[in-house]
């Protein structure tokens, strides 16, 4: 049936603006297709699993039911206490991220704009982004502490490297006939920079802030590894040592969840700055 | 008036682009660099629209000489150049940040009038065809009235329909202001269509071979007998410029077989 309206369509007058904005009641509907496709997978994982169990195939003690890790993240949210650790984690991770974030851009768009800063940053940068983060612990808790400080700071560590590097060689590889374009409108270096460089640097931009971002929910599992007393990751330590794999389960999930949530919200944050692209990666 | 006086570009790397030109451009003239790839003239070009720096010689547009890029000229590259991130109508009005919000939308608006894009106003770059892309480009470069319009081959990668029609959204928007044009192209027809004069270029190194006038009545005929003996002769120019070139390490091996044998 909508086949047929759209073949309509084309041949119609209108033919060129139905390609150019579908009517939305249409993308909608693609839409929730392939959501469901993307289901598909884990669902049927969880009910041959869940089957299995039932049915006395398996033992679960280990690797407990998905009804049983739905019944702990269920009282784990009654009991108020899977939001505080939600909380905890976040806290860290968007204080650390807006930290390394900042920094990144601000060392990033340095290094990118000038070859004399680049001379002299990058070297060093790239020296201490060899170190693997984590080897940064046990000197941040000497200097900060065990508390929330030395956790920000190396989620911050985590997340400045890929900005820096994103940021910076986005600027460098600016597109030289469109920086001409301001050249021939005599453009000052600074205008230069917000109407030219600026937005041409944005779509490489979020995806550094996005792999960013992605990075700084790792280093809090590994800040709060080393010692907390709440937070997602104390749950994944706390359920080691007591033996409860629905714990650490339902914690992977609030993980999956919250990294999730976080990620499609910088997105659609983002959305309207690179809205004019023209790619087909979208939606990923 | 443009005028470009021993005007020479050697590159970096010791590379002879452009050899002592010269040239006087009338205002409102259409002049038409054309040549083979490789003789210089999209570096003439740069060199006019301020984006190279001249190795010796000066360009002088009214007697004012030209270094940098200069509010009077404007230029049209080889693809649009449009930014993507700007839609049509901000493309157009990219040059026009110093007038007022009223002059910029009426001059903008009557743009793409003469484009014939009007119902595109809004619309990303990335949604138009790449004609429709050039036209904008070229409303970009028309809307700040330039007194000298430079194009870099702004046609070469049409198809010879879409072409045609640009040619003639060309002489449209340049009928309302008559600036002076200079166009480099590879194309004898496009050439003899749009100028009122033919400059013949030769490479290595870049240098002037021959001036043709066109004189051609506007709207020009392009089926008519002069347009055709208009082209054979820019034809038989180009023909000559490459000859002599082949010609030259000939009359130098004559050279050095007579010293021989003397």
């Amino acid at each position: 049936m909508s086949g047929q309206a759209t073949s309509h369509a084309w041949s119609s007058q209108q033919g060129a603006a139905a390609l150019a904005a579908p009517s939305p009641a249409e993308k909608r509907r693609a839409f929730d297709w392939r959501i469901l496709l993307g289901f598909l997978l884990p669902v049927a994982v969880a009910l041959l699993w869940e089957a299995a169990v039932r049915f006395g195939l398996a033992q679960g003690r280990l690797v407990p039911p998905p009804s049983h890790i739905a019944a702990t993240l269920w009282a784990l949210a009654e009991t108020g206490e899977l939001w505080a650790h939600a909380w905890a984690t976040l806290w860290r991770v968007a204080t650390g991220f807006v930290l390394g974030a900042a920094a990144g851009i601000v060392f990033g768009a340095l290094s990118g704009a000038s070859g004399t800063v680049r001379h002299v940053l990058d070297p060093t940068l790239q020296a201490l982004r060899a170190i693997p983060s984590i080897a940064w612990v046990p000197l941040f808790i000497l200097w900060l502490g065990i508390f929330e400080a030395s956790k920000v700071a190396l989620i911050a560590v985590g997340v400045f490297f890929p900005v820096y590097l994103g940021i910076a060689g986005a600027i460098l590889s600016v597109d030289r006939k469109l920086v001409e374009v301001g050249h021939v409108f005599r453009l000052s270096r600074i205008k230069l920079a917000k109407r030219i460089l600026l937005p041409a640097v944005l779509p490489e931009a979020v995806i550094a802030l996005r792999s960013g971002l992605g990075l700084g929910f790792m280093f809090v599992v590994a800040a709060e590894f080393m010692g907390a007393s709440e937070g997602l990751g104390y749950l994944l330590v706390d359920g080691q040592q007591m033996g409860k794999p629905d714990q650490i389960l339902a914690a992977i999930i609030a993980f999956a969840l919250l990294g999730k949530v976080a990620d499609s919200l910088l997105v659609a944050l983002t959305k309207p700055l690179v809205r004019w692209q023209d790619t087909v990666r979208e939606r990923l | 008036m443009l005028q470009l006086e021993h005007l020479s570009k050697t590159y970096a790397d010791g590379t002879r682009a452009l050899s002592d030109i010269n040239l006087s451009v009338r205002e409102g003239e259409i002049v038409s660099l054309i040549g083979g790839s490789g003789c210089g003239k999209t570096t003439l070009l740069r060199l006019i629209a301020g984006l190279d720096r001249t190795s010796a010689g000066a360009i002088r547009l009214d007697g004012e000489v030209l270094s940098g890029p200069h509010p009077s000229v404007g230029i049209v590259f080889q693809e649009p150049r449009l930014l993507p991130w700007l839609t049509v109508s901000e493309n157009i009005a990219f040059g026009l940040d110093h007038l007022g919000a009223a002059e910029r939308k009426t001059r903008v608006k009557h743009a793409l009038e003469k484009i014939g894009l009007s119902e595109h106003a809004e619309r990303w770059p990335r949604d138009l065809s790449g004609g429709q892309q050039q036209r904008v480009a070229i409303a970009r470069a028309f809307v700040t009235n330039p007194k000298v319009l430079l194009l870099d081959e702004p046609f070469s990668a049409l198809d010879a329909f879409t072409r045609a029609s640009l040619h003639e959204h060309l002489l449209g928007l340049w009928e309302e202001t008559r600036p002076t044009v200079v166009l480099v192209t590879h194309d004898v027809q496009e050439a003899v269509t749009l100028a009122d004069r033919a400059v013949v270029m030769q490479p290595k190194p870049g240098r002037i071979f021959d001036e043709l006038p066109l004189t051609l009545a506007r709207p020009r005929d392009k089926t008519g007998l002069p347009f055709e003996s208009s082209v054979r002769r820019v034809l038989t120019a180009l023909d000559h410029s490459l000859n002599t070139l082949r010609q030259q390490p000939q009359r130098e091996r004559d050279r050095q077989a007579a010293a021989l044998w003397w």
